[in-house]
């Protein structure tokens, strides 16, 4: 197979590693060391893609991250949409093809791992051209922590593209990879720079290797690097100029067709036109002409040039061809017009320092007229450096000395002491200074690019400054320039001209536009890791769980925990299963795994106190060996918790949360402690883990506890409602405590995590002639809400208090103070038409979706929503909770459900609707 | 992600901290002496300056102290 355009020789390229690969369904071959983009150019294919919005053709425009056009959809070996031809190496069996705007994304999982590293290091160096090898090698070279990363595959950066100094390039990078405290990280792109020099870049380990990627292997990682100084060396993209017809296929930047030739050994085309603002193009005209590439003509925008190779002046009136370029029309200052056979037309309207980074970190980019562009004002307020032609230095002797000097400075910053290192010799030839051009003129402005990718035109400028746009955020915004994928790198500072020309204002005072994170697109999978799946958060089982999952149960997330939602039966639906668990609560014995429930124990001689302040409710009081039910709110006086509180000893508690809100008192209580009163002599901690309980539930409960509790008086007067005993249960050392959360006669039997299974084996087998039958939270929430309990974050949303719960009675008169007191004699909340807590009755039996809105007949006017709704077995029918504007003086009232085909009236009824008067607590 | 200086711990990424809102805040000395609206500023009210700004963290995912320090709330440097 030939690649009509690849030279014989030269280049980085390994042409004894031919690779096959597939592009819009036709069959290639490149070589190893070959970017997608370079290996179709040597085989002649330039025309990669069309554009966005209009369906131009388009082809390869430059040879980097840069790239505009050359937008690709990788088929195989895995489906990747949006990435560019300039940036994917060649590997055997990549299949791509060319994309117009939106991709394809993999229908299935991706098989890749991808991970992530956190780093630290005393100066971080991006870009490994030539001011970043030379910043790194400095900083090497003082015993510092260094990190180097560049987004190619090799050191070198622009010298890979002139073919400069490879030998020095080599050279240095052998030196950094043996320095012990240093890392050279290659294919990393640094895409975001946040506060505190805390650098984010994304590794790109074996995509390379296509299919070959080896399995153990991160596809990429992620690096979240901290660095105490930063270099930056990220060098300068080059920009285009606004002439009509600017992007036909074969409309290349200069620098990129000159990297084409040195890097890969790849023609770009046959026979050149040359357009240029600077001098930089001249080397890429010379290093084309001397690998066989025709240099028809240069056409130097500046009028004064004098160097005998160029037409001074002179600019690009047309571009010939639609497919490609065919020829090239002329115009010299006196307006003469000139065709010219081409293929290629080479474009150079200057150098753009890659600021983005800079912008990013905080510092602003300045316009520098001499520079024709925006470069780094040095006014940055974190740790960095700029180096090289980051910063607007663009001859190679000065950015080898500036990337020394700045690698120096930055060790020193960072508190070591660089020894130098020797630079290679570059002479920096004497030249002329850049002209800033940015609309050629004549031509149609409907099809002058400023922003290629995105298909704006100097016309789609002009519409934006004539509506009356001043800045160029809302042109961007408008037009939509400089938004695409590439961000504008070789677009933006060009609209900023053609902006700052339309509106007849210097571009300095015009500005750019503001750099964000992140400078390349990242993959979501690169930036999820190894945060996806079972790894994504953690999950929380409790020792029993294994037990549920034989039990047969479905489990429900609550906060990080699993815990068993119920346990179906052959051929049971979750309603039958429900009634069923609720039946034998109400009836037999039930058992419940509680352990989630957070527990946290509260220890000093302030403790009682301590718990006075933050609970609604006294708690001082409670004599060790009782227990009480307690509330907490905020200072706002809307409730955040409630749970029951143990009183062990005088100066100790352990106290109850609900699962979901463990952390949350756990961190309310430290707060209280260390900010407002570290007076008190209080510790807290969180016990949850250190008890196992299981909640054992209804008439035939003491029976079962008799049973493993032969030492416990489980008489009703031996062991009263709301208090607690120390005994053996089961042969294992137990807590129980009489409290209920269904209004039956119920205990909480607490023993350590390890003896859990212990516990429950022995529950079931003392229980099986009851019927004893395990139930989980869906069982539980239907219990509770039969008796009026709510739960909290449920039944309440944070503007909800104790009274609106019809709580009052927990609500302590006798207390000075309490966290929320002052707030309940607000005028807000002590309104008589705040959403109370009542119960509903739905009028049809019919199950109201949680959510739902409850309104007035006619006029509707909105008076709540449902809460909880469930089917309760012990009153044969459907009934919900609700959150009801003035509800406990609508009992007994009508209001409507808005359901989705209609309203549905309710009977609005007291929260408690089982067992109004208590009768069962005891059994 | 800044870096946060906690006084125990040394200098810990802002993941590791929890944001707790102005700093002085004090809790009333006596609330029930307070007007509806002097309760409401305790409750409410809260400084948004651009600029310096002392604030309270919480050290939540490492010695799980509370502290105070002052952020330019235009850089997110820690100036003390
Ligand atoms: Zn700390």
């Amino acid at each position: 197979m030939t690649q009509p355009y690849r030279l014989e020789r030269g280049g980085l390229v390994d042409r004894d590693t031919p690779l096959s690969f597939r592009f819009d369904g036709r069959e290639y071959q490149g070589f190893r060391g070959d970017t997608l983009a370079s290996a179709l150019l040597a085989n002649g294919v330039l025309r990669v893609a069309d554009s966005l919005r209009l369906g131009r053709p388009r082809g390869v425009f430059s040879a980097g991250i840069e790239e505009p056009n050359a937008i690709v959809q990788i088929e195989e070996p895995f489906p990747e949409p949006m990435l560019t031809a300039t940036t994917v190496e060649l590997y055997g069996g990549l299949v791509a093809r060319s994309l117009r705007g939106h991709g394809r994304l993999a229908g299935d999982p991706d098989p890749a791992r991808y991970d992530s590293t956190h780093a630290h290091c005393d100066v971080l160096v991006i870009g490994a051209g030539p001011a970043g090898l030379a910043a790194a090698a400095t900083a090497a070279s003082s015993g510092a922590r260094v990190i180097l990363l560049d987004d190619q595959p090799r050191p070198g950066g622009s010298l890979l593209g002139t073919g400069e100094h490879l030998d020095w390039v080599d050279t240095v990078a052998a030196e950094l990879a043996a320095a012990p405290e240093t890392r050279v990280l290659t294919r990393t792109t640094a895409f975001g720079y946040y506060d505190d020099n805390h650098v984010i870049a994304v590794q790109r380990r074996t995509g390379h290797l296509g299919a070959l990627a080896p399995a153990h292997l991160s596809r990429e990682g992620v690096w979240r690097i901290r660095a105490r100084q930063v270099v930056l060396a990220t060098g300068a993209h080059e920009r285009s100029l606004a002439f009509a017809d600017n992007d036909r296929p074969g409309v290349m930047l200069a620098g990129a067709a000159r990297t084409y030739v040195n890097r890969y050994g790849v023609l770009p085309g046959r026979r050149a036109v040359v357009l240029t603002t600077n001098d930089s193009a001249y080397a890429a005209a010379r290093d084309l002409a001397a690998a066989g590439v025709e240099i028809a003509t240069i056409a130097d925008l500046r009028p004064g040039v004098q160097n005998g190779e160029a037409l001074p002046g002179w600019a690009v009136a047309r571009v010939h061809g639609e497919e490609r370029v065919s020829a090239v029309t002329l115009r010299s200052p006196d307006g003469a017009g000139r065709e010219v056979d081409a293929d290629l037309l080479l474009v150079s309207g200057g150098w753009n320092p890659v600021g983005a980074l800079y912008s990013q970190a905080g510092g602003r980019l300045a316009y520098d007229p001499e520079l024709g562009a925006f470069r780094p004002d040095g006014g940055c307020r974190q740790n960095l450096f700029v180096a090289g032609a980051a910063g607007g230095s663009y001859h190679l002797g000065v950015c080898l000395a500036e990337g020394a000097a700045m690698g120096g400075r930055a060790a020193d910053a960072a508190g070591f002491t660089a020894r130098g290192i020797v630079l290679p010799e570059a002479a920096d030839p004497a030249g002329t200074p850049p002209a800033a051009v940015w609309t050629l003129p004549g031509g149609d402005p409907a099809v002058q690019f400023a922003d290629l990718q995105r298909d704006v035109t100097v016309a789609d400028l002009a519409r934006a400054t004539g509506t009356g746009m001043r800045s160029v955020e809302h042109v961007k915004r408008y037009t939509t320039a400089g938004t695409a994928h590439d961000q504008g790198r070789t677009g933006g500072t060009l609209t900023s001209g053609v902006v700052a020309e339309l509106l007849g204002v210097e571009v300095g005072a015009l500005g750019t536009t503001t750099f964000r994170p992140p400078y390349a697109p990242v993959s979501f999978a690169a930036l999820a890791g190894r945060d996806r799946g079972m790894l994504f958060d953690p999950v929380r089982v409790t020792a029993l769980h294994g037990r549920h999952e034989s039990h047969g149960a479905l489990f429900e997330n609550v906060g990080q925990w699993k815990r068993p939602w119920y346990y179906p039966r052959d051929g049971e639906d979750m309603a039958g299963a429900v009634l069923r668990e609720c039946r034998a609560a109400r009836e037999g014995v039930a058992m419940m795994d509680a352990s989630t429930l957070g527990k946290i124990d509260v220890q000093g001689p302030d403790a009682g106190d301590f718990l006075d302040r933050l609970y609604t409710n006294m708690i001082s009081t409670l004599k060790p060996g009782a227990i009480r039910y307690g509330v907490m709110c905020r200072p706002d006086g809307m409730v955040f918790d409630d749970g029951t509180v143990i009183r062990l000893t005088d100066e100790r508690f352990l106290v109850t949360t609900t699962t979901g809100n463990a952390a949350a008192v756990l961190d309310w209580m430290e707060e209280w402690l260390q900010t407002e009163w570290p007076e008190l002599r209080v510790r807290c901690t969180s016990v949850t883990e250190h008890w196992a309980t299981v909640a054992l539930v209804g008439p035939r409960s003491r029976d079962v506890l008799a049973a493993v509790a032969p030492g416990l008086d489980v008489s009703r007067a031996g062991f009263g409602f709301m208090t607690w005993r120390d005994t053996e249960v089961a042969g294992l050392s137990a807590r129980v405590c009489r409290i209920s959360f269904s209004g039956e006669l119920a205990y909480e039997i607490n023993v350590s995590w390890w003896d859990a299974l212990t516990l429950w084996e022995a529950l079931l087998a003392a229980g099986a002639a009851h019927g004893i039958t395990p139930y989980g939270t869906e069982t539980m929430h239907v219990l509770r809400a039969e008796k009026g309990y709510p739960i909290i974050g449920q039944d309440t949303d944070g503007t909800v208090t104790p009274h609106d719960l019809g709580l009052g009675w927990a609500v302590s008169k006798k207390k000075a103070d309490f966290i929320g007191k002052r707030s309940f004699t607000r005028t807000d909340t002590a309104r008589p038409d705040r959403k109370q807590l009542v119960g509903l009755l739905p009028d049809d039996g019919g199950l109201l979706p949680e959510g739902a809105h409850l309104v007035t007949a006619a006029p509707q006017r909105v008076l709540g929503h449902v809460t909880s709704s469930y089917r309760s077995a012990a009153l044969g029918r459907t009934f919900a909770l609700a959150l009801l504007r003035g509800g406990r003086d609508l009992i007994g009232q009508t209001v409507w459900a808005t359901l989705d085909d209609g309203l549905v009236p309710v009977t609005v009824t007291g929260s408690v609707l089982y067992d109004p008067e208590g009768t069962r607590r005891d059994g | 992600m800044m870096l946060i200086p906690c006084p125990w711990c040394g200098p810990r990424d802002e993941s590791e901290f929890h944001y707790g809102g102005q700093a002085g805040v004090a809790y009333p000395a006596d609330p029930a002496a307070l007007s509806d609206a002097e309760w409401a500023r305790y409750l409410f009210f809260r400084d948004n300056p651009k600029g310096p700004f002392r604030e309270r963290w919480s050290h939540s995912a490492g010695c799980r102290r509370w502290f105070s320090l002052v952020r330019d709330t235009v850089t997110n440097e820690v100036l003390s």
